[in-house]
């Protein structure tokens, strides 16, 4: 039998069940310890960046050539049909007759569901303006399960911007699917949004919002941290909540021996260098990650069993 | 106090009856009514017994479907909306709210891929205690009822 994800459309994580994220991790994990070269055989994917991208892109593209496949695309949309005024949709229509996957980055919100709509062959969602980003997501989950032997009743720390950060939206109702419990550290300007907040509350998800970060280091498995944009606040503002939401070595004095610093990059300021030599840090190993998680995905999409 | 008939009777179209009074042009401007070609009529602030002051709708010629009275159960879920033929009333229908609604509204996301691609908007219907609210099938944004009927 077919595995539940064999050329289905990656579009975004609600779309998942239990089931299928654990398939993904599961396969990364075996993908990670005994390489492949042959699930993408004779495989032509498309990778069409409509909006720049650095991890996402070169990992997908490293991802598809490590397996086996060929990839053709573009990595800015400025130099596409699109800038003539083409439709996204007669885009994928002919991009998707030449390839046997589509990946694609748009600056619109929906645009790889729509995509799909058109597309005769599966489009993987590598971002679709703030809307979701349903890779990420995977390699955060295969990061997790591969630090911490499990998803399950874990606690999670998410740090920082949880107004604007699409990744900490995706995350959260994948880990709400394991019977995780959440904390969410952030000031008040940047806190979770309603609509996830109500989500949670309907699956019985527990949660608590909180504003000290040094509260919860001792509690959490996960430490999630994401960077809050300077811009978003004015100068004054901006000053008052600067360095409340910075992690540094020090802090994890108190930390769990399995707590693990993720964070989905690029990092600015708001994880100090001296925490990357703690056995805490993992980010750079989450990174890594990436190329895992998306071959795993693009072997289940491609092929009928991995 | 006596009631009297103050809308003209209907030989073929659609009555829309007990709007909340200030409805009825909302209802008639976000179902397009007036662009119908159809003779329209419109009557505003109606004495009702039940329920004070409403409006009503009348449109000629014009047989209103299961899905669009159901779509109107967004705004008035206690309209009612008759079917007329040769005078008599052929069809009642009961107004359900719909799961999903498609092509009625845009999306008030200004950054969703559905303007100006050759979809149709899509929105998913979820009543909760407070409010209807409506979730963009693409952009995956969720909205109140009254903000999306607000852009259109």
């Amino acid at each position: 039998m077919a595995n539940p994800l064999y050329r289905k459309h990656i579009i975004s994580i609600p779309d998942f069940s239990r089931e299928e994220l654990e398939l993904v991790v599961d396969t990364a994990g075996r993908l990670k310890h005994s390489p492949r070269n042959d699930l993408l055989k004779d495989k032509l994917i498309g990778s069409c960046f409509f909006e720049p991208s650095t991890r996402t892109r070169l990992s997908f593209e490293t991802a598809v050539q490590r397996l086996g496949g060929n990839v053709i695309g573009f990595a800015d949309g400025g130099n596409t049909s699109a800038k003539k005024g083409e439709t996204l949709a007669d885009s994928i229509k002919i991009i998707g007759s030449y390839t046997d996957a589509v990946v694609m980055r748009h600056p619109k919100e929906g645009a790889a569901r729509l995509a799909s709509q058109f597309s005769a062959v599966p489009v993987i969602n590598g971002g679709d303006g703030s809307n979701q980003h349903p890779t990420q997501t995977l390699l955060d989950l295969f990061t997790i399960k591969e630090t911490q032997g499990t998803l399950e009743n874990l606690t999670v720390a998410f740090v920082g911007d949880l107004k604007y950060g699409r990744t900490v939206h995706s995350l959260t109702q994948a880990l709400s699917q394991f019977n995780c419990r959440f904390y969410f550290v952030s000031p008040e300007a940047l806190a979770m949004p309603d609509y996830i907040c109500e989500e949670l509350d309907e699956k019985g998800v527990q949660y608590t919002l909180v504003s000290s970060l040094d509260d919860v280091i001792p509690q959490v498995d996960i430490l999630y941290m994401t960077r809050v944009q300077r811009e978003r606040f004015d100068e004054a503002e901006f000053k008052k909540i600067q360095g409340k939401y910075v992690l540094r070595a020090d802090m994890l004095a108190n930390a769990r021996t399995n707590l693990r610093v993720l964070h989905p990059l690029p990092r600015v300021d708001e994880i100090a260098t001296d925490v990357d030599s703690t056995p805490h840090a993992y980010y750079f190993e989450q990174a890594k990650n990436g190329v895992y998680a998306r071959q795993a995905l693009l072997a289940l999409v491609l092929n009928e069993t991995v | 106090m006596q009631y009297t008939r103050t809308v003209e009777a209907l030989k073929e179209g659609t009555v829309i009856d007990h709007l909340p009074a200030g409805q009825g042009m909302k209802i008639l401007r976000l179902f397009k009514l007036a662009e119908t070609g159809e003779r329209v009529t419109v009557g505003l602030n109606l004495s009702s017994r039940h329920m004070g002051a409403k409006d009503i709708i009348k449109v000629e010629n014009i047989a209103l479907t299961e899905e669009q009275a159901n779509e109107l159960a967004l705004f008035a879920p206690r309209a009612t909306v008759n079917v007329i033929e040769n005078f008599e009333v052929v069809k009642k229908h009961q107004l359900e709210l719909p799961e999903t609604i498609e092509g009625i509204f845009d999306c008030p996301n200004s950054n969703c891929i559905s303007h100006g691609e050759p979809v149709k908007s899509f929105f998913y219907v979820k009543p909760t205690a407070t409010d209807t609210k409506m979730k963009c099938k693409y952009c995956e944004k969720v909205f109140s009822k009254d903000i999306v009927a607000e852009v259109k």
